[in-house]
């Protein structure tokens, strides 16, 4: 126990490893988050990639589902919360005065933790997206994105016979591939995901995790995570969070053999968590 | 340490009937209470159902009448103004006259009168003026007979009847007619279908249940309105600031306000700075509507807090802009218990009388009331009324309204524990 809060002392400067890329999707610099007076995120910088997976990992209270919510301002929403720092999305500033939150959400959509459909049908629930950014202007559209983003969700098969069920009647993991579907439905150019599987079950997540694989192909994909298995199996990159301070980032591969930084090493060995 | 567990163990079984005991108790207080009130219940209820169910049930006597021209003073049955000012109480007492023939004297004939009630003149003018044809012909038709008769027909079979102010000779018409089944118990029209009046038997509800309706229509369209945007605009977008605060403290301030304050404001505002006319359905309702507010905003903005804050970051993880997330997500969600407030708010405004009586719903108004301007007074206002008044008869006609208020909050309550079922959606 002494070792680990002597491990988590070490001092910090700068982030270790190659947080930045050429082609960046996103591309932070200096990002600094603050909930009041208390500061969450320190001098965060990254770049992420187009049709990436990173995986963001890190103790709780590191500030990982923080700074993602950075990405689609959703932070927003929270009374008192300040972003301070450069954020771009394909060179157009994020927290900029002249953007707009609708379309940047549409560019950049999110899923939650815990799987939450709307109360309203399965079909609904898909097509709220679509239809409350005028994407269709038919029925037969509307029904042509809702069977594509199911599919491309994996949940098509499972719900095509009862599309008009309560989304809230779905099992848990089915809730949150439906939740995945409305994501898709808006064709974002980037996915968010905080902590996507911590609410399902082994089987819930092997399925997701399937599908981020295949979403990766057409998505840039954002994933915080608690599982470093996960994050082993589904990411490209991987960023290492402690208190709020960006320690590494680096191909996964290498993050999990042989980290740059004691803390990270210590992290993934389990010495604290 | 295997002495030292079993003696746990023993201390834990030896508490364990106490606590057992005490869990008992607990669980006695609670059935107590809730049977206390149940007996209040049903004591109120007796109490009110034993007085009132003898308004819902009226004594009509049966009468032949011939429509005697010269009596009646008819020379041309199509002219309205001969049908208008014809003496038809003249033809309702040669009736009573033929049926007792040998009642003579003024003061003996005038309390044989005295057994029907005033309405028999307008019976009998309906009749006319529905078929002028009838003139001379002999019609037999039931009428009221006056409240005095009424009370006493009913408690007659009672250890003390109540006689009031009839005399012997007129009891015993009156049992007389009871045992040829010329005097029958029927149901009361009357009181659904009249307004006030100063004679208990052709006193009716309508007029004031029409003032309800119509005071709970004004306050229904302002105050749901209002208050739901109010809320909506608390909640969702009011920055947390001082005067925020103030506002937020001042309606829960207003919601514990004695209602004749908001009469007296009333009073104030619509009727002496406005100038508007007293006793109408419009002013109660929007003096209900001040009353009502900041019971709706708080109900509703507790119904708008309890929407999971899941389903909102959903919508706006979509890119719904503020309005979208609260049209369609917040307010469907927060409907049921938005609608269960403003019900509950809307019962409560049905039972008000203080601030009612402070811009003059008090009046005594014989005519029904046709639209939200004309003057009307409403429920719990009759019965105030009625309750005053020294008439036997209307002692019941109390209770009876009160049952038809009690029936109308029991209906609006049921509506609303339904609209909830249906619209409550489970997430």
């Amino acid at each position: 126990m002494t070792t680990t809060s002597g491990i988590q002392d070490v001092p910090v400067n700068g982030t270790v490893g190659e947080p930045f890329v050429d082609s960046a999707k996103l591309s932070m610099r200096n990002v600094n988050v603050f909930y009041g007076e208390k500061q969450a995120i320190f001098d965060v910088s990254l770049d992420i990639g187009s049709n990436e997976v990173i995986a963001m990992i890190g103790p709780s209270g590191c500030g990982k589902s923080t700074f993602l919510r950075c990405l689609n301002r959703m932070n927003d929403t929270i009374e008192g919360c300040r972003v301070v720092g450069s954020l771009n999305l394909e060179g157009e500033d994020i927290y900029g005065a002249k953007l707009d939150v609708v379309p940047l959400r549409a560019r950049v959509g999110i899923v939650f933790q815990k799987p939450n459909p709307f109360p309203k049908s399965i079909y609904e629930n898909v097509a709220y997206g679509a239809k409350i950014h005028g994407l269709v202007s038919k029925r037969t559209e509307l029904d042509e994105i809702v069977e594509t983003s199911l599919q491309k969700a994996g949940l098509w098969n499972e719900v095509k016979d009862r599309l008009d069920a309560p989304g809230t009647g779905l099992s848990g993991g089915q809730q949150q591939r439906l939740c995945i579907a409305r994501t898709i439905a808006v064709s974002p150019e980037v996915i968010l995901m905080d902590e996507p599987c911590s609410a399902l079950d082994p089987i819930a997540t092997a399925k997701i995790e399937e599908l981020i694989a295949e979403l990766s192909e057409n998505y840039t994909i954002a994933i915080v995570t608690h599982s470093m298995q996960q994050a082993a199996r589904v990411s490209n990159r991987t960023a290492y969070f402690h208190l709020g301070k960006l320690i590494e980032v680096n191909e996964t591969e290498k993050v999990f053999t042989n980290p740059d930084h004691q803390l990270t090493e210590a992290y993934i060995t389990g010495r604290f968590g | 340490m295997s002495k030292s567990t079993s003696s746990t163990i023993e201390l834990v079984n030896k508490n364990l009937k106490k606590r057992y005991r005490a869990e008992k108790r607990f669980r006695a207080y609670g059935i107590l209470s809730i049977g206390f009130g149940l007996l209040c219940l049903v004591v109120l209820f007796t109490d009110i159902i034993g007085k009132g169910h003898g308004a819902f049930t009226a004594h009509y006597v049966q009468i032949e009448v011939t429509l005697n021209a010269s009596t009646l003073d008819i020379r041309d049955a199509t002219d309205p103004e001969q049908l208008a000012l014809a003496d038809y109480q003249g033809v309702v007492k040669e009736a009573l006259r033929t049926r007792f023939p040998e009642v003579t004297g003024r003061s003996d004939r005038r309390s044989l009168y005295a057994l029907v009630s005033n309405s028999a003149g307008f019976a009998v003018q309906d009749i006319l003026k529905a078929d002028p044809t009838k003139l001379g012909s002999t019609v037999s038709l039931w009428v009221l007979v006056d409240d005095d008769v009424d009370t006493y027909a009913k408690s007659r079979d009672d250890a003390e009847p109540f006689i009031g102010r009839l005399s012997e000779k007129q009891i015993e018409w009156v049992e007389t007619l009871i045992a040829s089944g010329e005097i029958k118990s029927r149901f009361n029209r009357i009181l659904f279908t009249n307004g006030d009046s100063r004679e208990p038997e052709m006193a009716g509800i309508r007029g004031a249940l029409l003032g309800s309706l119509y005071t709970l229509l004004v306050t229904l369209v302002l105050s749901f309105p209002i208050g739901v945007a109010a809320a909506m605009y608390l909640e969702e977008y009011a920055p947390k600031n001082r005067f925020t605060d103030f506002i937020e403290v001042n309606i829960n301030n207003l919601a514990a306000v004695p209602s004749i304050i908001f009469g007296l404001l009333g009073l104030a505002i619509f009727i002496n700075f406005f100038e508007m006319p007293r006793s109408l359905p419009l002013v109660g309702g929007l003096v209900l509507t001040l009353m009502t507010l900041p019971t709706i905003i708080i109900s509703s903005r507790a119904a708008i807090k309890s929407v999971p804050p899941s389903i909102r970051q959903a919508a706006y993880g979509l890119g719904a802009s503020k309005m979208q997330v609260i049209l369609h997500h917040v307010l469907p969600l927060a409907m049921p218990g938005m609608l269960t407030g403003a019900i509950i708010g809307m019962a409560q405004a049905l039972g008000e009388t203080a601030p009612l009586l402070m811009i003059g719903m008090v009046a005594f108004i014989v005519d029904l009331p046709g639209s939200i301007t004309d003057p009307a007074t409403v429920l719990p206002v009759q019965i105030y009324l009625w309750s005053d008044s020294p008439e036997r008869a209307f002692t019941e006609r109390t209770s009876g309204a009160i049952m038809v208020l009690l029936g109308f909050l029991i209906l609006m309550n049921t509506v609303a524990v339904l609209l909830r079922r249906k619209l409550e959606r489970r997430w």
